[in-house]
């Protein structure tokens, strides 16, 4: 175990090197752009390639390539940037890729993004939201063994501050569970043997070995879902035992607010919190677990109200629902707002604490 | 500007158009297609998997389909294969190329895909002499949606959206995607061929082979333009649409080489790009002598650009 100071772009960009990733393109964006940088810098150190690619509809269609031959391959950019992704983030989910994305988000405002997607068809990412980057480096390397594990991509969702703050991180290979070989994925080698292979979205093949065609296709990679929804939750909670109310945060502000709820707790309030670590699948039994029989279950999210509504769909109507986060950046748009701040995060739960705002 | 046609008349078609027409390519997995009467893509196909068998790449080459009429030819193609989005298959194919340096890999692209939806994706992939060779179908013409105008559309070409004709003052002017990607460093070799009639086939075939030589030999990014008949999409009779193509197509779309390295040397790009002696029949383009193979001098069809 070696520990470096590292900035959170770089230890992204190292984990995902430790991962095996040897392929990256993406285009430059703050807060995006030193993870760019850094897998610049280092795929090339390490057999692979990063590209700057001319935008980033290209990006993921350079990743696309790459993850077709069996490759661990992965892009990257800001909220927005994937929003000219999503088409192809779409059809690769179809296509059944492994492709690993890096939105280092300008806050939390592309949750629904994350979660529900801007593309077309049916189709989900698994969501990992790191709060620290030591949780980063981890949850990196988990990204591209869960691509690879369910043949889906998965979407780390960074921000600004666990781009640019810098914290000392271990990079170590983590070790997971074997992975079956990748008997779809194609290198050239078997034109003209009647055996060749296709990598499509479309469920088609050949005609010596034909697909069952777009919609058995779809009927047949869609369910996945639900295999992941049963088997890849992940969710932090703590002091839920007695707690009459329950603050859900997710990513870096969960740090924030679980630090407030552990200063209430030494005062004897009695709160818990729940932190999604896995945006999708969410944690909805976690959530409703935690809302038995207490008196609010608050949502500290740095938007303006997004993960408030799984949070309702978690709590069921079983206690009242308060969001007490909120839209917060710094002038540039692109940086941390006053919000984010550990005085005013318990300002606001105590005010709800107190029933200054717990709707009748 | 008219010069002699250079159709062959399909009633007593030469010896060497029988031997293409004929002619099943190893790779090909069935004779079948589901193109329409008079489609020049089957023909292209051939052309393209002919070409691969005999310089003896199938087993490493990749093939990346963009989204048209010919995206069928997935099926049919016994190759390695990634389908990509439409517009996108250049990128996609750098990402293979990238992972898979040693492969041989290709871009099949209509010209809706290539010249409308992803014309950023060709020109940016050829300013990197990315070693891959991109093949476009360009018949002018929205094929699959059924007969819509493309930016390779010529002035006056009826379409189900230019009813009239397309008018440059109100569509705007064509793009001759080959002229364009020929003035960029990073491409290699550039040619316009067509599968209009035999004599066309068999230089384009000449025009492919030689694309994929300078892949193998690394110097960038290569590109085949292959007008081919849409008679369907251009409202014209089946057996008319060979001569439409001339009249039409192809006095915007001029055939020939636009841009090669001789021998694989430095890029003589600057000054050869559009210069007249690099076409087909004089200059630098004979130098690979592979590329003049036996069956390339059918019925004795004019060795310059057809129809000039």
């Amino acid at each position: 175990m070696t520990r470096r100071l590292m900035e959170g772009s770089e230890a992204m960009a190292e984990a995902a090197v430790a991962s095996g990733c040897r392929f990256f393109a993406g285009y430059p964006m703050t807060p995006f752009t030193e993870l760019l940088e850094h897998l610049a810098r280092r795929l090339p150190e390490v057999g692979g390639v990063c590209i700057n690619a001319e935008s980033e509809l290209e990006a993921v269609g350079m990743a696309w390539g790459a993850l077709a031959t069996g490759a661990r391959a992965a892009t990257g950019s800001t909220g927005q940037g994937l929003s000219l992704m999503q088409e192809s983030f779409s059809e690769i989910t179809l296509a059944e890729l492994p492709l690993v994305v890096f939105n280092m988000a300008r806050g939390q405002s592309d949750y629904f993004q994350a979660t529900r997607g801007g593309g077309h068809g049916d189709y989900r990412h698994i969501v990992l939201a790191p709060m620290d980057i030591a949780e980063a480096v981890e949850l990196t390397q988990l990204a591209f063994h869960l691509a690879d594990r369910w043949r889906n991509p998965v979407l780390v969702y960074g921000d600004y501050l666990l781009a640019h703050t810098a914290e000392a991180v271990d990079v170590s290979p983590m070790t997971f569970a074997p992975l079956p070989p990748k008997d779809w994925a194609v290198d050239g080698s078997l034109g003209g043997t009647s055996r060749s292979r296709t990598v499509s979205s479309l469920g088609v093949g050949k005609v010596n070995r034909p697909g069952g065609g777009i919609p058995a296709h779809f009927e047949a990679v869609v369910p996945k879902q639900a295999a992941i929804t049963a088997e890849e939750v992940r969710v932090e909670t703590g002091f839920l035992d007695d707690a009459q109310h329950v603050v859900v945060a997710f990513g870096t502000p969960a740090k924030f607010v679980r630090y407030v709820v552990g200063q209430l707790r030494a005062e004897g309030v009695h709160v818990g919190f729940v932190r999604p670590i896995s945006l999708w699948p969410f944690p909805y039994e976690a959530v409703a677990a935690a809302a038995e029989g207490v008196r609010s279950v608050m949502v500290f999210e740095i938007n303006g109200g997004q993960m408030v509504d799984d949070v309702r769909i978690g709590v069921q109507g079983k206690a009242p629902v308060v969001s007490i986060g909120g839209i917060s950046t710094d002038g540039s748009g692109f940086g941390v707002g006053p919000l984010l701040d550990v005085e005013v995060i318990r300002g606001r739960v105590e005010a709800v604490v107190s029933g200054q705002e717990v709707p009748a | 500007m008219t010069a002699e046609r250079s159709i062959v008349p399909t009633g007593s078609p030469p010896a060497s158009a029988h031997r293409v027409a004929e002619l099943t390519p190893d790779l090909l997995l069935t004779e079948e297609h589901q193109m329409c009467p008079g489609c020049g893509e089957p023909l292209a196909l051939r052309v393209l998997l002919d070409t691969l068998s005999q310089l003896g790449v199938a087993q490493r080459t990749v093939a990346v389909m963009g989204i048209g009429c010919y995206t069928s030819f997935s099926g049919t193609m016994d190759l390695d294969l990634v389908q990509a989005l439409h517009g996108r298959a250049p990128s996609v194919a750098t990402g293979v190329k990238r992972m898979l340096p040693d492969r041989v890999v290709f871009t099949m692209q209509g010209d809706g895909d290539m010249v409308n939806e992803g014309l950023q994706e060709v020109v940016h992939t050829a300013a990197r002499g990315e070693s891959v060779t991109a093949v476009l179908l360009n018949n002018g013409v929205f094929g699959e949606t059924g007969g819509h105008m493309t930016a390779t559309s010529v002035i006056g070409q009826r379409t189900k959206n230019t009813l009239e004709g397309r008018d440059a003052e109100y569509h705007g002017h064509p793009i001759r995607i080959g002229d364009l990607l020929a003035t960029l460093d990073g491409s290699a070799y550039v040619a316009r061929g067509s599968v209009h009639n035999a004599g066309a086939v068999a230089r384009t075939k000449r025009m492919v082979r030689r694309a994929f030589e300078s892949q193998l030999r690394g110097e960038g990014f290569s590109f085949v333009e292959i007008l081919t008949m849409c008679p369907t999409g251009w409202f014209v009779p089946t057996a008319e649409g060979p001569g439409y193509m001339d009249d039409t197509l192809g006095q915007v779309h001029t055939m020939g080489e636009l841009k090669a390295r001789p021998g694989g040397g430095p890029s003589d790009h600057a000054s050869g790009a559009l210069a007249p002696e690099a076409r087909p029949g004089g200059g630098p383009s004979d130098h690979a002598s592979g590329a003049l193979a036996p069956e390339a001098r059918p019925g004795g069809g004019p060795e310059g650009g057809v129809g000039r």
